[in-house]
């Protein structure tokens, strides 16, 4: 189980939660264990081509990663993040 | 009667209410403050539903639902979305939700959507799940029609229009690509651009890749198509296919570029403008900086300038092709909103204007709800 901290934008999925938890031995698979819990979360942040949009940056720790291939390990935290995105 | 209008903004969604005499508005919002709304649209067939396209700066587009007015909303299930790309296939994946036509009356819950990049959607719903219209989205013609030229805010499927005769005559129009018609419920679709001037193209009689900012189909004459687009305002009269530049009959000075066009519910033969300035740079302001609708009668050989109530001098806003309507009352009111937030209302059909409410974030639609 990883725990995963929600951006304020994200929230209104989570109840408001800043940090829920999920499983999965990729970042794809906790996305989408999140969806389950969260329907509709995954595709605010994923695109139909499995891209990650433009102002979605998600962190295994301290790393950014670019592929929802990436593998975790049983401690690693996720961080999404929503970059700026203008005025 | 008391009218309703909704009002998309770049910040949220805002309502206005009338009283019976449209003279009070009462202004309520935002909902979703934050979110970009680009449409929200009452469902004629059961006017307590209504759909709404949304995304915000961060996230994915999205599309909104509600059974009661606009009370409460629900996500939709499945949003918009392209089908997943074959290998060596160009990716698509839907930016913005941009537009939003109820179905059919024979079609109870069916709704279509336009979106950028350029793609057809369709709910059979209430917008609940949307899956693509494979007949316009993957036509042998598709890569050609919808290039991916990147308008300011993308390549926007817009104007999807149901003939009210025949659920599956339906047309569309892209903003860059031009208007194109399907008569076999979109499975198969053809140009109709004839006579469309495209003065940004090398070959002015090309069979597409024209601009057209706003298609309107008359609801009690089907035939009667108008279309404001970025080189001119024109009249189509099917079954021909050539449309007729109905904005030469324009004052030079003012021209006849625009976004919005409106018609008379009513009377096929009326229409309004409101023309911006399309001169050297394209400043997409009012000309002069001195705003004003136009109104035709007679299907646009002629024009009237109605500015009475409107701003004399140095008012510079722009009306997006969304942000333009009119209600139901039998004298027609007429509405308008513009990128600096303000919502300009006339109770007589465009003869006099005062702003019913401004301040509100950067207008994208005004749609009527009754």
């Amino acid at each position: 189980m990883h725990t995963v901290r929600v951006p304020s934008p994200l929230r209104s999925y989570t109840a408001g939660a800043a940090r829920v938890h999920a499983r999965g031995d990729t970042i794809g698979g906790v996305l989408l264990d999140l969806e389950r819990a969260h329907p509709g979360m995954r595709f605010r942040m994923i695109d139909e081509q499995d891209r990650i949009r433009p102002h979605i940056r998600i962190f295994i720790n301290q790393r950014e990663v670019n592929s929802l291939d990436e593998p975790l390990a049983g401690a690693d935290e996720v961080h999404l993040i929503c970059a700026l995105s203008g005025g | 009667m008391a009218n309703t209008l909704l009002i998309g903004t770049r910040k949220g969604l805002f309502t206005l209410r009338s009283d019976a005499s449209r003279r009070r508005w009462k202004l309520a919002g935002p909902q979703f403050l934050g979110h970009i709304i680009h449409h929200v649209v009452q469902d004629p067939r059961e006017p307590r539903r209504l759909v709404m396209a949304a995304k915000t700066g961060h996230l994915g587009p999205t599309a909104y639902t509600s059974n009661d007015r606009g009370r409460r909303w629900k996500e939709a299930a499945t949003p918009p979305a392209f089908r997943k790309s074959a290998e060596g296939e160009k990716p698509r994946a839907v930016e913005r939700l941009f537009w939003l036509t109820p179905g059919h009356a024979s079609e109870p819950g069916s709704w279509y959507a336009g979106t950028a990049p350029a793609g057809l959607f369709r709910s059979d719903d209430h917008g609940d799940h949307w899956t693509p219209v494979a007949g316009f989205n993957d036509h042998p013609m598709n890569a050609k029609w919808a290039a991916g030229f990147k308008t300011p805010d993308g390549e926007f499927l817009h104007s999807v229009c149901v003939d009210p005769r025949d659920a599956r005559h339906l047309y569309l129009a892209i903003s860059i690509g031009g208007v194109f018609e399907s008569t076999d419920g979109g499975k198969d679709w053809t140009p109709l651009n004839q006579g469309i001037e495209a003065d940004f193209l090398p070959d002015s009689n090309a069979e597409y890749g024209h601009d057209p900012h706003c298609v309107i189909q008359h609801p009690l004459q089907p035939d009667r198509l108008y279309q404001q687009n970025h080189c001119g305002s024109y009249r189509l009269d099917r079954p021909a296919r050539r449309w007729v530049r109905i904005g030469k009959r324009m004052p030079t000075r003012i021209g006849d570029i625009g976004f919005p066009i409106v018609s008379h519910p009513k009377d096929p033969n009326k229409v309004w403008v409101l023309p911006m300035d399309g001169s050297t740079v394209w400043p997409r302001t009012a000309p002069e900086g001195k705003p004003a609708v136009y109104q035709s009668s007679n299907a646009g050989n002629s024009w009237k300038r109605l500015d009475k109530g409107l701003p004399r001098t140095q008012a510079w806003f722009t009306v997006l092709r969304q942000a333009m309507c009119a209600d139901r009352e039998p004298r027609l009111g007429l509405y308008f909103g513009t990128t600096q937030g303000e919502v300009w209302a006339s109770s007589n059909e465009g003869e006099s204007w005062r702003c019913i409410v401004r301040h509100l974030p950067e207008i994208y639609s005004v749609t009527h709800a009754a």
